[in-house]
């Protein structure tokens, strides 16, 4: 569930990473408005309740393996959605910094996927509307199933959008969507069941709790159209800022080992006075008899036209010049060995020179 | 159960790395974050079947495991068992884009293999990349580090107090398993039940807990800030690391070295 740094573009990593900040800025500025100070401590070992929680596993029913809790929805019911946030948020950093589950660019994305959701989406418009003002035992089980059940589904969707964003993976949008909404509707009704087994016991065990929980903190309802509302500018412009920062950099695509189309080199030259063209120029006085400018020429008609279709160009390449092509992997590969054998051997020779010492 | 207790043990391995004195860790965490960040969104920001030009990037991972004392295998250790992920969505790739994109002789390399392999690439380098960053650190500076750079103090101070937490309830947390699995024969302790009633009264010690914290720090004086004393300097030589990394990452960002350098070797075998 956690989304991975590889899997992702700069794009989409920054875009989510403003919205989780303009989110975490905005739940710190609403805790503070509350000015309660027992919340410090009541958060923090909660967070660490989390991961405790996590190392609880259980049998998940008619299958063998076993699973734990997620803990957003847990932590909404336990603690408003604000704090909630805040408290998701940190899990999942410490998640991201110290066992490498998704990283610190997809960091934005996980929060947003897994913090967000539950404490803004489904704990005020599922659960706080099912279980009303007078909680039953009913009320709190269908409340929490249903909200779980929702905010992985939510998350898992979120998952899905930002990986078709990235353009990194192959997977088709439905064929993906189906995939990762079944397997999260199964996880959300076995987080929905413990959710709703814990609530009831400490409904049943300390009462107070949860009416504490229920009267201080009322429903985000107004003030989330805000939230919802700075959210789309921060995440529009940011994305927009991005991508305009993007295509202005047309993304080092040229000298890429496997597919010098031509198109992009020549788009690259096009784009005016950057060194990119001078260096192009040089790249190819550099070995003239390597059959680039050549290929690139005879490429152009080939291929102009055709978006980014950078895989078919470079398909059709390397049929009309397969020698050409198997040149140039070649002495990628050469390439590639040297780097890594260069890397390794300027580590070693650090760290002889640090044992030493 | 495990792999519950190495979690709790993985961390405070971190936490020792942490506590080293080498060139690595006398830098500025401040300065560790935002190479680390940048970094990751060079890596990151490759077109999907870069290949060549992301390996110069493991320079920096090994430089930085090389000069700050780190264990190699420990680490590579971590970043496979976090892989599961990024590789069963990249996996499809080889079976989605079957369009020939190398030939290497007879061998012909669909371009779903090179963007999957640039996938994996990827994350090893971003996932080191940000273990190193912790292990050469040590996270209440890097929630310092988050603090100084604008991060809203209600959100870092959640980061140390869960971070402190941790492990006084993950001890709890494994005790309970531990008196589970003595009452409990061939898993039948495991079901669902008993699973949520055990983190109900989990749940319920932490509340106690959180209130005597609380109770404890009042009677210190606690007004709802955590003020830091430590105090961070950005050095000359911080500096260097700064400026000096930021530049090698745009020079491999915009040039392909091991093209380069294969071109050069080829044409010089010629």
């Amino acid at each position: 569930m956690h989304m991975a740094d590889a899997l992702i573009s700069p794009l989409v990593g920054g875009a989510m990473w403003a919205a989780t900040a303009g989110l975490t800025v905005y739940s710190a500025r609403k805790l503070k408005e509350k000015a309660d100070d027992s919340m410090v401590p009541l958060m923090g070992v909660l967070g660490a309740f989390i991961f405790a929680a996590q190392m609880i596993n259980f049998t998940i029913p008619g299958t063998g393996s076993s699973g734990h809790l997620g803990g957003g929805m847990i932590l909404s019911i336990l603690l408003g959605p604000y704090a909630a946030f805040l408290t998701m948020a940190s899990v999942l950093t410490v998640q991201a910094l110290f066992f490498a589950d998704g990283g610190l660019l997809a960091l934005g994305c996980n929060i947003f996927n897994l913090a967000f959701f539950p404490c803004f989406i489904a704990y005020p418009f599922i659960y706080r509307k099912v279980v009303g003002e007078r909680p039953t035992r009913r009320r709190l089980v269908v409340g929490a199933v249903a909200s779980s059940i929702l905010a992985l589904q939510m998350g898992a969707f979120g998952v899905v959008l930002e990986t078709l964003f990235s353009g990194i993976s192959e997977l088709p949008f439905t064929t993906f969507l189906l995939l990762m909404l079944s397997i999260h509707l199964a996880i959300g009704v076995v987080e929905g069941l413990v959710t709703a087994a814990v609530v009831t016991f400490v409904c049943k065990a300390r009462p107070e709790i949860l009416e504490m929980a229920a009267v201080a903190r009322p429903p985000a309802t107004p003030a989330l159209k805000n939230v919802l509302a700075g959210l789309l500018v921060v995440t529009v412009v940011t994305g927009g800022a991005l991508s305009w920062f993007a295509s202005a950099n047309p993304d080092g695509l040229e000298w890429s080992m496997f597919h010098t189309s031509g198109k992009e080199a020549l788009e690259v030259a096009d784009q005016g006075p950057y060194a990119l063209a001078a260096r192009l120029q040089e790249k190819t006085a550099f070995l003239p008899d390597y059959g680039f400018r050549k290929g690139e020429e005879k490429e152009v008609p080939a291929t102009s036209g055709e978006g980014d279709a950078a895989a078919e160009a470079g398909k059709g390449k390397a049929e009309e010049w397969p020698d050409v092509s198997a040149g140039k992997s070649l002495s990628g590969l050469v390439g590639a060995a040297m780097t890594l054998l260069l890397a390794g051997l300027i580590g070693l020779g650090l760290r002889r020179s640090q044992r030493k010492r | 159960m495990e792999k519950t207790g190495s979690s709790l043990l993985d961390l405070t391995y971190l936490d020792t790395l942490s506590d080293q004195d080498t060139p690595v860790h006398r830098l500025d965490p401040r300065v560790k974050l935002l190479t680390t960040l940048l970094f990751i969104v060079c890596v990151v920001s490759f077109n999907k079947y870069e290949l060549s030009a992301l390996l110069p990037f493991v320079i920096y991972p090994i430089v930085l495991v090389a000069l700050g004392n780190l264990p190699l295998g420990y680490l590579l250790k971590k970043v496979l068992l976090a892989a599961p992920f990024a590789f069963l969505v990249g996996i499809f790739n080889p079976l989605l884009d079957r369009a020939v994109l190398v030939h290497l002789g007879p061998l012909e390399i669909s371009g779903g293999w090179v963007s999957f392999a640039s996938i994996m690439l990827r994350f090893v380098l971003t996932v080191s990349a940000a273990l190193i960053l912790v292990a050469s650190t040590g996270f209440n500076a890097v929630c310092l580090a988050l603090e100084k750079m604008g991060a809203p103090a209600a959100f870092t101070v959640q980061l140390l107090f869960l971070y402190r937490y941790i492990f006084v309830l993950g001890d709890e947390a494994l005790r309970m398993l531990r008196a589970r699995s003595l009452r409990s024969f061939g898993g039948r302790g495991m079901a669902l039940q008993v699973s949520s009633l055990m983190i109900g009264q989990l749940l319920l010690r932490t509340l106690d807990r959180a209130q005597r914290i609380h109770l404890a720090m009042r009677c210190r004086g606690f007004d709802g800030e955590i003020r830091i004393a430590r105090q961070l300097r950005i050095g000359g030589r911080d500096l260097v690391f700064l400026v000096g990394c930021s530049a090698i990452f745009l020079f491999m960002r915009l040039h392909d070295v091991p093209r380069w350098l294969g071109d050069t070797a080829m044409a010089l075998m010629r």
